[in-house]
C-alpha cells in the first residue's frame, strides 16, 4: 500500500494545488471568489473535523462553537482592544486551544451519545454567550471586525483573501496528510479501529484524543478568526448548533477518513445552497437530506467510493 | 525470580466473584497456561493483567515493579502484550499498518515532526514498515502485507493480532484463546508459533480450551475454577490432579 498512498498523497496534493491555481480562471466575478473563499474557510474547518471525526471515530457536535470562539475572540481583541490583527488572531487560536484541551481532557473519556452529547453542550453554551453577551460581541445584531493587516498594510479585496485561504488550505491539507501517515496519525486510527486493542499496545487513548481534538479545535478557530476578518461582520447564527451539523454534514458527505474528501465535501455543501438560491429557507432540509441520501447511497463517503470504483476498475 | 506474580488477585462485579485472591507466579521464559470451564474467570484474569480491569482487591508485580491501579497503555510500556479472544483488529487499516500500530511505543514522535513529516521521521517509518513486514513473514502472513485486513479470513487476523503484539516487543504474551474458531492445520500452526516464540525466550501466558494444544506446550499449566486457583503445576501433574478431572476435564482427561 505505501507506494499507492504516496503517489495519492504527492498526486492529491498536486491536484489540490492546481484546482486552486486555476480556479481563478473560472471567477467571473467577486461574487464567484467569495463562494470559492467561503468553501476554502469550510474546507480548514471540515479537514480538521475529518481528523477527529473520520480518523479517530470521535464525534463533535460542537465545532462551530469553536469556529465562533475563533471569530468573536480575534473581533473582539481588535475592535474592542485594539490589538493588532494577526495578534488578536494567534492569541484567540491559542486560546481555543488551551479551551478544547481543558474541556477535552474530560468529555474525551465519554464515548458514543455521550461524548455527542457533550460537544453538542460546548458548542450551545458559546453559541449562547456570543448571542447574550452584547458588551462585547454585539449580542444578536453581531459586530463589525476590522479587516486583517499585513505590516499596517490593511488585507482587503476578494484576490488577495483566495490567495491567503488557498494557501493556508494547502498547507493545511499537506499537515493533515502527513500527520495521519505518521505513527501518531495510526494510534488516532487505531482508536477508531478498536480503543481497547490501541491501549493494550500502549496508546494512551485519551491524551491521543485530546490532541486531536485540540488540533481540530485549532483548525476550526482558525477559519472563524480569518472568516470574520474577511467577511468584516461577525454574527451568533455563525456559532449555532445549525452550522455545526453542517460541517458534519460535509464531513459525512466528503467521506469519513478521507482528507480530500473533507475537501470536496465542503466544495459541495458550500456552493449548492448559493447556487439554488430558491433553497435559501430551506438550507437545513437540503442538508438534512444529503445526510441521509449519504447515509443510505454512499456510508462512506463521495470520495472514498469514488476512489473504490476507480480501483476497481484499474486492471492492476 | 518471577517475572510476573500477583498477591490476592480479586475481582468482583456486582456482587459475583469473577476472581478470587488469586496468587501465582510466572517464571521468565515459560509457557504458563490458563484453563478451566466458561466463566471460571480466565478472560476476567487476562483484563486484570492488562489493566483493562482494575482489581478489587489484591496486587500485581511486574518485574518486581508494581503495577495494579496503573492504566492499560502503562502496562503495556511496562512489557505485557495480548490478543483478544474476539478479534481486536483495526479493520480500518491494511494489515501491515496493523503491525506498524503496534509498534507505537518504540516510534514515539513529537507532534511538530509528524505534522512537518521531519526528514528522520521519514526514516523511522521506512524501518517501521521494514520491520512490520518482517513480523508479517514470521507469523506466515506475508501474502497478506498490503491486503485490507477487512478481506481477510479469520485465521489469518488470529495471527494478525500476534504479530501487531509482537511489534511492541513485549516481554510477556498473553495470548487468549489463540486457537479458538481455528481448523486443525492452523492449529498447527498456532502451536509451532507459539514454540518458536518460547524457544526464542519469550514469556508466554496461554489461554485455551483447546486441552491437546495446552498439554503440548505448556510449561505450567494454572486450573481456575469460580475464580478460585484449583490446581497449578505442570501439565502432567495438573492432568492427573482428581479436582482437576472432577471440575473440569472429565471425559475428555479419560480418553486421553
Amino acid at each position: 500500500m505505501s507506494p499507492r498512498i504516496r503517489t495519492a498523497r504527492t498526486g492529491g496534493m498536486l491536484a489540490l494545488a492546481a484546482v486552486i491555481a486555476l480556479l481563478p480562471l473560472a471567477l467571473v466575478n467577486n461574487y464567484f471568489y467569495d463562494v470559492a473563499i467561503l468553501v476554502g474557510l469550510n474546507a480548514i474547518v471540515c479537514v480538521g473535523l475529518n481528523l477527529l471525526i473520520g480518523y479517530a471515530g470521535q464525534i463533535s457536535l460542537g465545532h462551530a462553537g469553536f469556529f465562533g470562539l475563533g471569530a468573536y475572540g480575534s473581533a473582539i481583541l481588535t475592535a474592542r482592544y485594539g490589538w493588532p490583527p494577526l495578534a488578536a488572531l494567534a492569541a484567540a487560536t491559542a486560546g481555543v486551544a488551551l479551551l478544547a484541551y481543558l474541556v477535552g481532557r474530560p468529555i474525551l473519556r465519554l464515548k458514543g451519545h455521550y461524548l455527542a452529547m457533550a460537544t453538542l453542550g460546548l458548542g450551545v453554551i458559546i453559541s449562547i454567550v456570543a448571542a447574550n453577551e452584547d458588551r462585547y460581541t454585539g449580542g444578536p445584531d453581531g459586530m463589525s471586525v476590522p479587516p486583517l493587516a499585513l505590516f499596517g498594510h490593511a488585507l482587503t479585496g476578494e484576490k488577495i483573501w483566495y490567495a491567503i485561504v488557498g494557501g493556508l488550505l494547502l498547507a493545511v491539507v499537506w499537515l493533515t496528510l502527513n500527520l495521519i501517515e505518521s505513527p501518531r496519525g495510526r494510534a488516532l486510527r487505531a482508536l477508531h479501529g478498536s480503543e481497547v486493542a490501541a491501549e493494550v499496545i500502549g496508546i494512551d487513548s485519551v491524551r491521543q484524543k485530546a490532541l486531536v481534538f485540540v488540533l481540530s479545535a485549532v483548525f476550526a478557530a482558525l477559519a472563524g478568526a480569518l472568516t470574520a476578518h474577511y467577511s468584516g461582520f461577525i454574527t451568533p447564527g455563525q456559532v449555532t448548533f445549525l452550522h455545526s451539523i453542517e460541517l458534519v454534514t460535509m464531513v459525512v458527505f466528503g467521506g469519513m477518513a478521507s482528507t480530500f474528501g473533507a475537501v470536496v465535501g465542503a466544495a459541495v455543501l458550500t456552493t449548492l445552497p448559493q447556487l439554488l438560491a430558491v433553497l435559501k429557507d430551506y438550507e437545513m432540509v437540503v442538508y438534512g437530506a444529503v445526510m441521509m441520501l449519504t447515509m443510505i447511497f454512499i456510508p462512506r463517503g463521495l470520495v472514498p467510493t469514488l476512489a473504490a470504483r476507480f480501483a476497481r476498475k484499474d486492471p492492476r | 525470580m518471577s517475572l510476573l506474580r500477583t498477591e490476592g488477585l480479586s475481582k468482583v462485579f456486582g456482587g459475583v466473584h469473577a476472581v478470587q485472591a488469586l496468587e501465582f507466579a510466572i517464571e521468565p521464559g515459560a509457557v504458563y497456561s490458563i484453563i478451566g470451564p466458561n466463566g471460571a474467570g480466565k478472560t476476567t484474569l487476562l483484563n486484570l493483567l492488562t489493566g483493562i480491569y482494575r482489581p478489587s482487591a489484591g496486587r500485581i508485580w511486574f518485574d518486581e515493579r508494581e503495577l495494579t491501579g496503573l492504566a492499560t497503555h502503562q502496562f503495556a510500556a511496562a512489557g505485557i502484550g495480548r490478543t483478544f479472544q474476539n478479534l481486536q483488529i483495526f479493520f480500518n487499516m491494511s494489515a501491515l499498518e496493523n503491525v506498524m500500530t503496534g509498534r507505537y511505543l518504540h516510534e514515539r514522535c513529537g507532534l511538530a515532526a509528524a505534522l512537518l513529516r521531519f526528514p528522520s521521521l521519514a526514516r523511522a517509518e521506512r524501518s517501521c514498515r521494514a520491520e512490520a513486514r518482517e513480523l508479517l513473514c514470521a507469523v506466515g502472513l506475508e501474502q497478506y502485507a498490503d491486503a485490507a485486513s477487512e478481506s481477510m479470513p479469520y485465521g489469518a487476523l488470529k495471527r494478525l493480532e500476534i504479530a501487531r503484539a509482537l511489534a511492541a516487543r513485549p516481554r510477556l504474551l498473553l495470548l487468549d484463546e489463540p486457537a479458538a474458531g481455528l481448523n486443525a492445520t492452523e492449529t498447527q500452526e498456532i502451536v509451532r508459533l507459539i514454540e518458536r516464540l518460547a524457544a526464542r525466550g519469550l514469556t508466554v501466558v496461554l489461554v485455551e480450551h483447546n486441552m491437546r494444544l495446552v498439554m503440548g506446550v505448556s510449561d505450567r499449566v494454572l486450573v481456575l475454577d469460580y475464580g478460585h486457583k484449583l490446581a497449578e503445576g505442570d501439565a502432567d501433574s495438573v492432568r492427573r490432579d482428581a479436582r482437576v478431572i472432577e471440575a473440569y476435564l472429565g471425559a475428555e482427561a479419560r480418553n486421553a
